[in-house]
């Protein structure tokens, strides 16, 4: 499909999501006085409209990457779903924030960087430490607080590092990573490597003003970073719409003279084409772009959450838009799965988390002398 | 042995540190075109240009964090304030990122970066804009905290930060930019952190001062033995963090009474950090309590009279000692 054929109809996927969201705050107000943003049918219109998009661009991938694709969904969601289980029996410890319904937004950007390629991210961001090439034992080892952790068990949920792979955090206070992000870009560019930056955040950071002192430098340096706000419409419990002025993240960027693009969060193949295009602005002529990739996720903000704010119809319906059947259906209407294949997918994925939690049960607990180990270098 | 002011020992550090290091940058508020808001960059940028040397919108939050993912991506940036009172709205930068960094990724990252510029009053700039702020930063494991009083130690502990591995918060003091002194003219002069010095020596009494005190000490310190016939010892700590207590404690072991003359508030104020140390290591050789004299408990004042009164001086310096010293 030619650039602009994309540009406009993801344009046209915004209109309809905000149409939706505008509508339905006066139609279907209930009961707890939570606002319902999803009308079952334009969903249903919408997964059409996906569907469609989907069996296009799969025609222009390698058939391996889409299945290597799948099974890093399908891994994540596994991974997720076995934390909060042993999360509920005290296997880990402290903030504990799932990715669950995400999983398109951290596959569908990092699979389509180079290796030497860099990402840093806030405190969702175990599934993401692993697209990035964090061998899932070390990211649960991490969560178990073990000495085979990714960081020895120093940082936990929110902290995955690994300089190596060019994951650079796992970073807890909301809005602090953009302007590091910023910054991995600005080294980016002095040192003339040809690298970008993904910088991922959610749509609760754009109101802290280092979104909007990072989006200003970027523009005015020329960095190439690619900022991806992962709209998941909740910051914690308070939603986009009762905590932003101006709902379009997007058109932010416009303030500063910076590309950006809605993207459909559901979609990875949406996602990684809008990644694609940022990616080649940054690399070719060193220049930021601003993806609003609007999602939402199935589990709370973290496992404490009671999740009282939204209402389990809001959830159900946002889960039948879940990403992963979706591009499991492409895939098998496209004919580049089969069931069996993805029963092998689901099977390996499982091995996977199996060998995570077991490298995490048996690595041992960090040694006392850590505690004073890395302060300084 | 050049005579130069610190404004200029200053210059010198980072200019022979840019040369030496093509990592080395320099970005902050009116550092390039404008030659710096206290000239301490003047020159830099007609001899380096942009890459180098780079001014910054007025965003203080945002380049510091340009700077922190910039050192963790393998620079060293230098990142000036135009006053420290202007980093408080960088500290989580400094505090929340580059301080934890090197732990937080279990060793992976290191974060080679110096904030740096002028710290605590200048003159009658009033409450928002003469705060000194090294107790605040010397409180979080991770940050180094440096406060040169003299030229050479300016020239020689700037460029140790700048080639140390961790992030190094240095204070500057803007009443000092123009004090002039001796400073070696090698090219590879440096002073390491974490090593204090000892300004004057003396049998009597040990003063320890830092940045501006620190003349003050040694004025008070000239009087007294001229008018008493007391030896005071003036210990210039330098590096607040890590600190050189062994030579605090080394001259309270020997004088046995101890002033502190810090700048900052007096609460919880590196002042305390240090009685409370010298209390832990040298409590049976003290003669007198423990002396601390600080900044007036209130915001900075604008009128002169009363920022006068709000800071140390040679008077209650001679006053304290006469103090502990039972004169």
């Amino acid at each position: 499909m030619p650039k602009t054929a994309t540009r406009q109809k993801t344009e046209t996927n915004e209109n309809s999501t905000n149409g939706a969201a505008a509508k339905t705050v006066s139609n279907t107000k209930n009961n707890s006085g939570v606002t319902d943003k999803v009308n079952r049918k334009e969903a249903q219109t919408e997964n059409v409209s996906r569907k469609k998009h989907q069996t296009d661009s799969i025609k222009r991938i390698e058939p391996k990457l889409l299945k290597e694709m799948l099974y890093q969904m399908v891994l994540g969601r596994y991974f997720e779903q076995k934390c909060a289980e042993v999360y509920r029996i005290g296997k880990i410890g402290g903030f504990c924030h799932l990715y669950i319904g995400q999983e398109a937004v951290g596959i569908g950007t990092i699979m389509a960087l180079r290796e030497d390629d860099l990402v840093i991210s806030a405190y969702r961001e175990h599934v993401q430490a692993i697209v990035k090439g964090i061998p899932p034992e070390e990211v649960m080892a991490e969560l178990y607080g073990r000495a085979g952790g990714i960081v020895g068990g120093k940082g936990g949920s929110m902290h995955m590092f690994d300089a190596a792979r060019g994951f650079y955090g796992g970073h807890g206070i909301v809005g602090g990573q953009i302007g590091v992000g910023t910054g991995m870009a600005y080294a980016q560019k002095y040192k003339g490597t040809e690298g970008v930056t993904l910088c991922f955040f959610g749509e609760a950071a754009v109101n802290q003003g280092m979104f909007h002192e990072s989006l200003n430098m970027a523009a005015l340096w020329k960095l190439p970073v690619i900022f991806i706000c992962e709209n998941n419409q909740y910051g914690m419990g308070t939603s986009q719409t009762r905590a932003m002025s101006i709902s379009s993240v997007a058109k932010k960027a416009e303030a500063y003279g910076i590309a950006n693009e809605f993207v459909d969060g559901m979609d990875v193949l949406a996602v990684r084409e809008a990644t694609e295009r940022a990616i080649e602005r940054a690399r070719r002529d060193s220049l930021p772009t601003l993806l609003e990739i609007r999602c939402y996720r199935f589990m709370g903000h973290s496992m404490s959450d009671p999740g009282k704010y939204r209402t389990s119809d809001e959830i159900k319906k946002y889960q039948e838009r879940d990403p992963i059947v979706l591009f499991r259906s492409s895939l098998t209407d496209a004919k580049i799965i089969s069931d069996k294949d993805y029963e092998e997918i689901e099977n390996r994925a499982k091995d996977a988390v199996e060998k995570a939690l077991k490298f995490a049960d048996e690595s041992p607990l960090p040694d006392e002398k850590e505690l004073f180990t890395d302060v300084y270098a | 042995m050049a005579i130069l002011t610190i404004r200029d020992a200053l210059n010198q550090a980072l200019r022979e540190e840019i040369i030496r290091d093509e990592n080395v940058f320099i970005m902050g508020e009116e550092v390039a075109e404008y030659d710096g808001a206290y000239k301490v960059t003047r020159g830099l940028w007609k001899e380096f240009g942009d890459k180098r040397v780079v001014d910054t919108p007025i965003t203080e939050l945002g380049f510091a964090a340009v700077g922190v993912g910039a050192a963790m991506a393998g620079l060293r940036p230098v990142i000036e304030f135009m006053t420290f009172n202007f980093s408080i709205l960088a500290s989580d930068q400094i505090i929340n990122h580059a301080a934890k960094m090197r732990y937080m990724s279990g060793g992976q990252f290191k974060v080679p970066i110096v904030f740096r510029g002028p710290n605590g009053s200048a003159y009658q700039v009033s409450s928002q804009h003469s705060q000194a702020l090294e107790a605040f930063y010397a409180n979080f494991p991770g940050l180094k905290v440096v406060m040169p009083s003299t030229p050479a130690d300016a020239k020689g502990l700037l460029k140790s930060a700048i080639r140390d591995d961790n992030p190094v918060v240095f204070l500057e003091q803007e009443r000092m930019y123009g004090i002039k002194g001796e400073v070696p003219e090698d090219d590879d002069f440096t002073i390491p952190l974490g090593l204090a010095d000892v300004k004057r020596e003396g049998t009597d009494c040990t003063i320890v001062a830092r940045s501006m005190t620190v003349p003050l000490a040694m004025q008070a310190a000239e009087i007294i033995q001229t008018d008493f016939d007391v030896s005071i010892e003036v210990v210039d700590p330098r590096t607040i963090k890590p600190l050189d207590i062994d030579t605090i404690v080394k001259s309270v072991k020997k004088t046995n009474r101890l002033i502190v003359v810090e700048e900052s508030h007096a609460f919880a104020s590196v002042g305390a950090e240090i009685s409370h140390q010298v209390m832990e290591q040298a409590f049976d050789y003290l003669d007198a309590p423990v002396k601390r004299i600080s900044c007036a408990e209130a915001p900075m004042p604008y009128a002169k009279n009363l920022e006068e009164m709000a800071l140390p001086d040679v008077p209650k310096i001679i006053q304290a000692i006469k103090e502990v010293c039972y004169l």
